[in-house]
């Protein structure tokens, strides 16, 4: 392929600044696979000692790492489950029919979209306490879904209104009813905008920190991140730094996976629409 | 099947874009809607087939009322200006999407499929996704689209507007083919006076939310029923002359010129204000009634050449001649109006 100008010195300048990351990033898994003599820089042995928490339970006897995985996963899967079934709907809502106070829909949504939601969190303290919510993985899944939708739904509602008008008149003329032509022919013109917010959402909820470590501090129903960061904490295992990155690369996997399989699908919500 | 309109009104918000209009199509017609952009067509065409609902007025299928009915009763057939197709599905989904919203069983559902893409000649192409179709192939399976299920009534909304001018013949008279063909009543939207008069049997010509004229696409080239008709059809454009009647001739405005009236308005009183049209065709070299005048401007169209002729009064006039004689810009020409065809006009713009 030929490129109308030359990429070397681009890719050049890239590589320099993600070198910290790079040698971060290398660092994190070298050091999880070996070990290595206190106050040195090179490891002396291969090890999969700190990935023990695999198929042992830690010393402590709290949930097993599998316990919180499933947690995550729960708790990401219904928020991206949601966040997408309601965003699909309210986008062609908006987008499409004209009801009462459009425009004030359409305004909050930026304005909820930009709002910095960690100032809202003692409200959302105080609401979940008072409706018994507090403390389970059911609260933090509909607060974490209320705060991606706004996103959601103004990426589903730019998809939308790519797609052109007669499509659907032509849809209805041809017989079919309002649901058959949103379901059959609008919807899979927008399904790139689906998949890009369902994977988005997931990830956004995989990763999720402030969240879960507020309003669900126990331990019945921990998520990775705070599993994570208790052990930063823990007495029993402060030490061992090298468990904690490990723990941490298992973390991160499914992410950079996801991301490996699905970044053009994500890619989408910047490009906004579909062609062809 | 018979399309009547009955007093039809629309308003969107606060603007009326069509204010009490009645239109009656004939089974098996086709009718043009005609008019500058602007006017109302698509609006007058979205209500016929239910996109639109109707501010007030009636409207009928055969003897059926279907004012109040939704669209996806109406079995109307609707060829979108973009033809709207649906770019996930390939060709013979396509077609076969109004069928299979109906729920027909699925040989029948090919057999039609094949039928109509037979008719509009796109049998090879049923596999294909839209974007990998041609604009006159995309039109064609809109077409084929509309028809299959066999509609009452087709409408089309600038079918040809988004195709290059010779795919435009083509599909042209493939339209007309096609319909002919099935024997359906026909709405056909332009803006295009030479598509209105060359494919449809009647042209309803519409200007500002009103119809103007409803008649035979040659009877109103030849008999307008007010000057922004003739000025609308006719392609090089009609000129007009603007004056005042006296003993059977009119002054020219700002002019010592008179000329005669035709017979058939030559007792006006004097002194009314007039408005002569005069075709291209009518002004030539060899006719008796000469005016003398200025060449303004020379356009050659390869079989004919285009004459403006500039009078003293700064009035033009228009003149179309088979190639021939060497006149150029800036001659002094002094050619003839065919007294019989001139077209007059009142003040206000009717027919006289
Ligand atoms: N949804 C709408 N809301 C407000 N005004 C509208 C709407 N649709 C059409 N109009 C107005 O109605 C008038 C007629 O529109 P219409 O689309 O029928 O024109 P048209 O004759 O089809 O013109 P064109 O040849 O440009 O397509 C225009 O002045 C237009 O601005
Ligand atoms: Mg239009």
């Amino acid at each position: 392929m030929k490129h109308n100008f030359r990429n070397w010195p681009v890719l050049l300048v890239l590589f320099i600044f993600s070198l910290p990351l790079l040698i971060m990033l290398t660092f994190l898994v070298v050091d999880t696979f070996t070990t290595k003599v206190p106050g040195t820089l090179v490891p002396n042995a291969f090890t999969l000692h700190h990935f023990r928490f695999l198929w042992t339970d830690l010393d402590d006897g709290r949930w097993g790492i599998y316990g919180v995985t499933l947690n995550t996963f729960i708790f990401a899967a219904s928020t991206a489950a949601v966040v997408t079934a309601i965003s699909v709907m309210a986008g062609y809502a908006l987008s499409r029919l004209s009801f009462p106070a459009r425009g004030f829909f359409l305004g909050s949504l930026i304005v909820l979209h930009a709002f910095p939601t960690v100032t809202l969190i003692i409200a959302i303290f105080l609401i979940l306490q008072i409706l018994g919510l507090y403390n389970t993985l059911i609260g933090v899944i509909i607060v974490k879904t209320a705060l991606e939708l706004p996103f959601g739904i103004w990426v589903m509602k730019g998809f939308y209104d790519t797609v052109p008008w007669e499509i659907e008149m032509a849809g209805v003329q041809d017989g079919a009813s309002r649901f058959t032509v949103w379901w059959k022919l609008i919807l899979p013109q927008v399904q790139p905008g689906l998949m890009a917010i369902l994977i988005f959402s997931f990830l956004s909820g995989w990763s999720e920190f402030v969240l879960p470590m507020v309003l669900n501090p126990g331990t019945d129903a921990q998520v990775l991140s705070t599993y994570l960061a208790t052990l930063l904490l823990d007495t029993n295992t402060n030490s061992d730094f090298n468990l904690i990155s490990a723990v941490g690369l298992f973390y991160a996997l499914p992410v950079v996976i996801i991301y490996l399989i699905f970044q053009n699908k994500l890619m989408n919500i910047y490009g906004g629409g579909t062609k062809g | 099947m018979r399309i009547s309109i009955t007093n039809f009104t629309k308003t969107f918000g606060d603007t009326t874009v069509i204010k009490d209009m009645s239109l009656e199509i004939e089974s098996g017609e086709m009718l043009a809607l005609l008019g500058p952009s602007g006017c109302g067509k698509s609006t007058t065409l979205f209500s016929i087939c239910g996109i639109h609902r109707m501010n007030a007025g009636r409207l009928r299928f055969g003897d059926k009322d279907v004012t109040k009915r939704p669209p996806q009763e109406r079995n109307v057939g609707v060829v979108f200006q973009n033809y709207a197709l649906y770019p996930h599905m390939d060709v013979h989904a396509n077609i076969a999407f109004p069928l299979k919203v109906r729920k027909e069983p699925r040989a029948e559902i090919d057999r039609k499929v094949l039928e109509i893409a037979a008719l509009v000649h796109i049998e090879e192409l049923l596999q294909r996704k839209p974007s990998q179709l041609s604009g006159g192939q995309q039109q064609r399976v809109a077409l084929a689209r509309a028809l299959v299920r066999k509609p009452d009534i087709l409408l089309l909304d600038e079918p040809l507007a988004n195709l290059d001018a010779k795919l435009r013949l083509e599909m042209r008279s493939e339209i007309r083919r096609i319909q002919q063909q099935t024997g359906i009543t026909a709405v056909l939207v332009t803006h295009d006076q030479v598509e209105a008069m060359s494919m449809c049997d009647r042209i309803a010509l519409m200007n500002k939310g009103d119809i103007v004229q409803v008649c035979k696409p040659k009877e109103m080239y030849d008999n307008p029923a007010s000057d922004f008709v003739a000025g609308f059809l006719g392609n090089p454009p009609i000129a007009f002359l603007d004056g005042i009647a006296n003993d059977g001739e009119i002054r020219l405005a700002n002019s010592e010129v008179a000329l005669r009236l035709p017979s058939n308005v030559i007792d006006l009183s004097n002194g009314t204000q007039l408005r002569l049209g005069i075709r291209p065709e009518f002004f030539q070299p060899e006719n008796d009634m000469k005016v003398t005048g200025k060449v303004s401007f020379v356009e050659t169209q390869g079989r004919e050449d285009l004459f403006d002729v500039t009078l003293t009064n700064g009035a033009v006039l228009r003149s179309i001649q088979s190639r021939g004689g060497d006149i150029k810009l800036g001659d002094e020409v002094t050619w003839g109006i065919s007294r019989e065809h001139i077209l007059a006009f009142g003040p206000g713009g009717e027919r006289l």
